[in-house]
């Protein structure tokens, strides 16, 4: 989030493009610094916030004398700032009734509001009290009818009973943000007592967030769709590579962390928003927990449009986009892969794409206070949704357009260092040849012993592949052992690459690299071949599909026949002689 | 941390609230020599120069400098 000097910034920038709204601020403490904060997270919504700022400690003035500035203003959007210091101020002042404080506060209030409203078809936003223990009675206070800290938490409650009943009234939960950061990172003593502000600096761009947000989905700018990423985000582990039986969710490994994110996506759900899920993997194989698993929480019931394919994931978004219907800036994309989360943030303009954070366990915390599903209503038939659009997902089998594919590669700028077998990438190759399952053409797993004896042994020619692009460095994705068959030709042992790569061309890559290979060592012949295992049906055609012809169960590759495949990729070789 | 580096890196810290490349302090400088510091914005530097310095002023301090030199004194005393 942007901190209080970067909002300030941005009002000096250009926001003749944005939609105007008028707002008022009304405030019993200094406000000054809060209408900047507000007016500049208001240009990062894309808002226009023309924000008349009433004298300090007018409320009552303004909204009571049908003369008065406010009016004169006339606001689409009235703020009432009442802060918890001043009502604390209050109670201290009263001599007795303190055990009817919040009842006579919320009468006050409901005064105000019936005068705004007589005068005024505007829409209020009020904000909550964060506590102040006064620490008279100790935790006692609680059971202390006439205590300020039981009078201010009725006030609370008594503050949505009253926006239940108003339909203009909203309220901002300060007390949510100070329980979430803390109350000394919302409030500093000494700039109180300087100048009146009850929020810190820091505070600012948190309260001027959650206030914006709600102007946001005044003005209809809400999140109406989730789309969820499965392997490390649905679920622990890689569902391709693990299977089902071991995916980290419920007793399994971290499982809770995601089962806790499950009840999550379920409970918006539950209030109208639509989960889609986008992911890298074979269908069938991406569906099998949603309806065999037994801990898990969604179903394929829940979920709009399910897409589970090799394709690139800014294109599946626009086809779920098609299907939904809906802008891509009501959407959210949840992604543990930095990678997947840069292509979609660059190719998706509007889309929400929070930086989750590294451990799962904190990508819950880290996403309420993200607050991403502000809404100004709710009704039952919310629910309903998601039936409609898996309707609509069916209907629409229409084949997806995709971006240009060479175009979307060219742009990766795409390096691979190709090495072969030595003793520091030794560990990588051995722990990938025990963990590659999908894109893995024989399967046979080697050990750091097995991989050590190759490298020495002149029979085999060993090659490792990294791709880094500009998003970042992959490492190391591709393992190849060619074995000398006999003087004219070559056999591929093995050759596994890591699914994170697919779609990239960074087959076409290896092939040319091991075709030059063979070629300046006089090899004439490569053979392939695939051994099938219940996870690599991803690679039955892989051989067929780079141009090798069959012959009693193998595949051949002529060397001097054979044209380089396209490929962006470029190469960076080390150490062949 | 000496004055010197106090002043320097204070310095930064008020070219990059005002949003100025020009601003060059002394010890001498007063709120009035730098437009836009007022007694608004000098909340927002002090909260900036406790971050930055890793302090915490009380808040008579936060009143009492009669210019930037005092300021740093006080930071040096922490």
């Amino acid at each position: 989030m942007k901190n209080f000097t970067q909002l300030k910034k941005n009002l000096k920038k250009d926001f003749d493009a944005f939609k105007k709204i008028r707002v008022a601020v009304l405030g019993d403490t200094a406000t000054q610094f809060l209408v900047q904060a507000i007016r500049g997270y208001g240009y990062e919504e894309s808002m226009d916030l023309e924000i008349f700022e009433a004298e300090f400690n007018q409320i009552e003035r303004q909204i009571l004398d049908p003369s008065s500035e406010l009016y004169e203003f006339k606001p689409e959007v009235v703020i009432l700032f009442q802060s918890s210091h001043k009502l604390l101020g209050k109670y201290n002042k009263k001599k007795d009734g303190h055990g009817t404080f919040a009842a006579d506060q919320l009468e006050h209030l409901n005064n105000l509001l019936d005068n705004l409203g007589n005068q005024l078809n505007a829409k209020v936003i009020c904000y909550n009290f964060p506590e102040i223990d006064d620490a008279v009675y100790g935790s006692y206070a609680n059971q202390i009818g006439s205590s300020f800290l039981y009078q201010l938490r009725s006030l609370n409650i008594k503050l949505m009973e009253l926006a239940e009943d108003r339909n203009n009234l909203f309220i901002c939960d300060m007390s949510s943000i100070q329980n979430r950061i803390g109350k000394e990172r919302l409030f500093q003593a000494s700039i109180y007592v300087n100048t009146e502000m009850v929020l810190s600096i820091d505070a600012l761009p948190e309260v001027a967030a959650k206030t914006v947000s709600i102007i946001g989905a005044f003005q209809g700018k809400m999140n109406k769709c989730l789309i969820i990423d499965l392997d490390n985000t649905m679920w622990g582990g890689v569902i391709g590579d693990d299977g089902i039986e071991n995916i980290q969710i419920g007793g399994l490994g971290i499982g809770k962390a995601f089962t806790e994110f499950q009840y999550w996506f379920r409970k918006l759900k539950n209030r109208g928003i639509i989960l889609a899920i986008c992911s890298k993997n074979t269908e069938s194989v991406a569906l099998e927990p949603f309806e065999k698993h037994p801990d898990m929480v969604i179903r394929k019931d829940d979920i709009a449009v399910f897409v589970a394919n090799w394709e690139n994931k800014a294109d599946n978004i626009r086809y779920i986009q098609e299907i939904l219907n809906i802008g891509f800036d009501s959407m959210v994309f949840l992604d543990d892969n930095p990678f997947e989360r840069n292509i979609v943030r660059e190719n998706i303009p509007g889309i929400t794409v929070p930086e989750l954070p590294e451990d799962p366990a904190e990508y819950l915390e880290y996403l309420y206070g993200l607050n991403l599903f502000e809404t100004i209503s709710y009704s039952g038939a919310d629910e309903k949704r998601t039936k409609q659009y898996q309707v609509e997902a069916q209907r629409n089998q229409v084949k997806k357009q995709y971006v240009n594919e060479e175009e979307f590669l060219k742009s990766l700028e795409m390096i691979s260092v190709v090495e072969p077998f030595n003793k520091f990438n030794t560990p990588r190759v051995a722990q990938l040849s025990q963990r590659s399952n999908q894109f893995n053409l024989r399967t046979v797993r080697y050990t750091e012993a097995d991989v050590e004896r190759m490298s020495q042994s002149d029979d085999f020619h060993t090659f490792t592949f990294t791709l880094e692009d500009k998003f970042g460095d992959n490492g190391l994705i591709c393992v190849i052992i060619l074995k000398k068959e006999n003087e004219e030709s070559l056999f591929i042992d093995t050759w596994f690459m890591s699914c994170r790569v697919l779609k990239r061309g960074m087959e076409n890559f290896v092939l040319n690299t091991l075709v030059e290979y063979a070629r300046e060592k006089g090899f004439k012949y490569l053979q392939g071949e695939y051994i099938p295992t219940a996870k690599n049906e991803m690679v039955r055609d892989h051989y067929r599909n780079l141009g090798f012809k069959e012959q009693d169960g193998r595949w051949i590759l002529e060397t001097a026949s054979y044209q380089n495949n396209t490929t962006f990729v470029q190469a960076n070789m080390k150490i062949y002689g | 941390m000496d004055k010197e580096q106090a002043l320097k890196e204070t310095n930064e810290i008020f070219v990059d609230m005002f949003d100025d490349e020009d601003i060059v302090l002394s010890y001498e400088t007063t709120a009035e020599d730098v437009e836009e510091w007022d007694s608004l914005t000098h909340i927002q530097l002090v909260v900036a120069i406790e971050k930055h310095f890793k302090v915490r002023f009380t808040s008579k301090e936060i009143q009492s400098w009669q210019n930037v030199g005092e300021m740093l004194d006080c930071i040096l005393t922490k």
